[in-house]
């Protein structure tokens, strides 16, 4: 099937979940609001004729200011067999940053879902083991949230591991021979 | 030979006399210690990230570093220096730390590369801003990543720093 009757095909299934349709030199996405995301990807991935087998990339974006829902996730999906590539944006309002989990469908989610919990601390509802990946598990905040300090000074927010290595560090001066 | 008659003390450096004919130096201790030390440096290989390619290479043979004596040891507990190559995040801090004072003394630091020096362009919340925010570093090495020849020159740098000690071997510290 090509693109445009995949899209066709999502529309007449999921009416009131497609926002809008964007295209731009050949690449296609769809945005959705996140209300049976679930279910749509799954009609995308087992449909034979349509056949999304593999999740390229599930990603976070932070439109703080700029959009009246805050987050939105992105599954980039790609057909092995139609050699078809189409992008799901999922819309995810601030007040509950919560979605539901692909991981059933496709494996490799895991760690990505994991990586956009750790940085943009949006939940993935249904994940069999959602924590930090990437940050240390007492890490506070979200780093990747447009209202995240940018620079390394990060003051009182500082981790208590950093801290502790630079209060050792400070103690063990005196016995520096230099 | 020529020389195997002679039993006159012969002043061949600064410092450094020898008896041709007696097979014989004298030097100061401090000369000799240094010496050895300068002459054997053992690094800690702590290569985080792309200067360890770089480290690699000068260890390999065409920059060769087997020269100069330096052998990459594994452990903390048997090396001199820890060269801190790469980008030190926060996470890693502690575990450079430890690494560190694993070693015995006399032990020295060289910061390789912008990113161990000065935290390079990676001015953000997870990156430490040079290893000298909790490691007392005795050599700094600009680049990213530094030729082999700058860190070659670099290693003699320190080499030049050890062997201007003076005093450093006697028990009481």
């Amino acid at each position: 099937m090509e693109v445009t009757a995949i899209v066709e095909a999502i529309r007449e299934r999921f009416p009131e979940e497609v926002r809008e349709v964007r295209e731009f030199r050949g690449q296609v996405s769809v945005i959705v609001r996140r209300d049976r995301i679930k279910e749509m990807l799954e009609f995308l991935h087992d449909t034979e004729e349509i056949c999304f087998s593999h999740l390229q990339d599930l990603c976070g974006v932070d439109y703080l200011g700029k959009k009246d829902l805050r987050f939105e996730v992105v599954y980039q999906l790609y057909s092995i067999r139609h050699r078809n590539a189409l992008r799901i944006r999922a819309e995810v309002p601030e007040d509950d940053p919560s979605i539901e989990s692909v991981v059933a469908i496709w494996d490799g989610a895991n760690w990505h879902e994991r990586e956009c919990y750790d940085l943009f601390g949006i939940t993935f509802v249904g994940h069999p083991d959602l924590r930090r990946v990437l940050m240390p598990e007492d890490w506070e905040g979200h780093p990747l949230r447009k209202d995240y300090p940018l620079k390394s000074d990060l003051g009182d927010r500082e981790w208590k591991g950093f801290k502790e290595v630079i209060a050792l560090a400070e103690k063990n001066r005196t016995f520096e021979t230099r | 030979m020529l020389l195997e008659g002679l039993t006159g003390m012969v002043e061949v450096e600064e410092g450094v006399k020898i008896i041709p004919g007696g097979n014989t130096i004298i030097a100061g201790i401090d000369k000799l210690v240094n010496w050895g030390r300068v002459s054997s440096l053992w690094p800690m290989t702590f290569g985080l990230a792309c200067c360890a390619i770089e480290m690699m290479s000068t260890g390999a043979s065409h920059y060769d570093l087997d020269r100069f004596g330096i052998i990459f040891r594994g452990s903390p507990r048997q090396a001199d220096v820890v060269i801190v190559a790469g980008t030190i995040t926060k996470k890693m801090a502690p575990i450079v730390r430890r690494v560190y004072d694993q070693m015995p003394e006399p032990r020295y630091v060289i910061a390789m590369g912008s990113c161990a020096s000065t935290g390079n362009i990676y001015n953000t919340y997870s990156t430490v801003q040079g290893a000298d925010a909790f490691l007392p570093v005795d050599v700094y090495i600009p680049g990213c990543p530094p030729r082999p020849e700058a860190f070659m020159e670099g290693l003699i740098k320190l080499q030049e720093k050890i062997r201007n000690e003076h005093f450093r071997w006697s028990r009481w510290r």
